[in-house]
Formats: C-alpha cells, sequence, structure tokens
C-alpha cells in the first residue's frame, strides 16, 4: 500500500471517531430530547461515513470493501428512518420540545 | 491506528450507555439504543481489521439489520401496547 493511501485512511479513521465521540458528548449534555437527536445523527452520518471509508481504503478493492460498502448503505437509510420514527413517536407521545430556558445543568 | 479508531469508539460506546442509564424519558433510552447499535456495528468492522479477521464484517451487517429491526419493534410496542396490530 503506498503511504499516501495509507495517511489518508488514518486521517478518516481519526476523525471519524472524534465524530463519533463527539457526538456521544452531545447525546449526554444536550438538554432535551430533540436536541439530543441532532447530536445522535453526527454519529450516524458522519462518523459512520468516515470510518468505513478509511477501513475500506485499507481493504482496497476486494470483497471486504464490498461488504464494507453495503454495511455503509444499510446505516445510510436504515438509521435517519429509525430515527425519523422515534422523533414521531415522542410528537405524538406528547413530549414537547424544550423553547426557551438555557439552563443545562439543572436540565440533565 | 486501528486501536485508536477502536478506543474512540469503546469511550462513545460508554458515553451513550451512560445516556441510556440516565436518560429521563423511554425515547431517550431508544435513542441512546439506536446509536449504540450504530457504533457496535463501527467497532465490529474495526475489531476485523484489527485483528485480521474479515469474518467480523458479516457480524456487522447482522447487528445492522437487526439494530433497526429492534428499534421499530420497542417503539411500536410501547406505541400500541403489542406487536400483533
Amino acid at each position: 500500500m503506498s503511504a499516501a493511501l495509507d495517511m489518508a485512511s488514518w486521517a478518516l479513521l481519526v476523525s471519524g471517531g472524534l465524530a463519533c465521540l463527539v457526538g456521544a458528548l452531545g447525546v449526554l449534555r444536550m438538554p432535551d430530547f430533540y436536541t439530543r437527536v441532532h447530536a445522535a445523527s453526527l454519529t450516524d452520518t458522519l462518523g459512520a461515513g468516515f470510518v468505513l471509508l478509511g477501513l475500506m481504503l485499507q481493504a482496497g478493492w476486494s470483497l471486504v470493501a464490498v461488504k464494507l460498502a453495503i454495511i455503509g448503505l444499510l446505516i445510510f437509510f436504515t438509521s435517519p428512518a429509525a430515527v425519523h420514527a422515534l422523533a414521531r413517536a415522542a410528537l405524538g407521545h406528547g413530549l414537547q420540545p424544550l423553547l426557551h430556558g438555557g439552563d443545562l445543568p439543572s436540565k440533565r | 491506528m486501528f486501536t485508536a479508531a477502536a478506543a474512540a469508539l469503546l469511550a462513545t460506546l460508554a458515553l451513550l450507555l451512560a445516556r441510556a442509564v440516565l436518560g429521563p424519558t423511554i425515547f431517550d433510552r431508544l435513542l441512546a439504543a439506536n446509536a449504540t447499535g450504530t457504533v457496535a456495528v463501527l467497532l465490529l468492522a474495526v475489531i476485523g481489521f484489527l485483528t485480521g479477521r474479515p469474518e467480523f464484517l458479516d457480524l456487522a451487517i447482522v447487528y445492522g439489520m437487526l439494530n433497526i429491526v429492534g428499534t421499530i419493534a420497542v417503539l411500536k410496542f410501547f406505541q400500541y401496547g403489542s406487536l400483533a396490530e
């Protein structure tokens, strides 16, 4: 493997891990449910995309890359559908968004 | 490099599990469980590369399919009280 490809894969894996970490931090720290949905979508899109792309660069043209692409497509299509159903169910159940009052520590 | 990505994903899992335990409503817990499933798929793929065993990718595909089914099933059960409607 060429050094440039290795470096690109390294950068993609590390930034994907970082995006996942930031998303999880948002899920833990955000004040109400709907803002937590927003933070979780960062993990599902940017984190998953970067990590899978970095692994695909490591795999090269092979069956492994095809399987990684299948995993990526699966996450790309199912994760927004699941989170959309979740947010609709929460709204239908009467969970109100937090509109004003940004007191973070008391709302945890 | 795979070790760094796996460590970041493990820390992500720990934070999400903390939200799943803390979460005030059931939707918070379900959101954390769904994100946990996504991160577990990524962690399986990275571990497959870390140990040099690409069979782990098949496990990741199956786990990704189970993840959405589980989320929708729990949502439906919570909404209607049964799964057979």
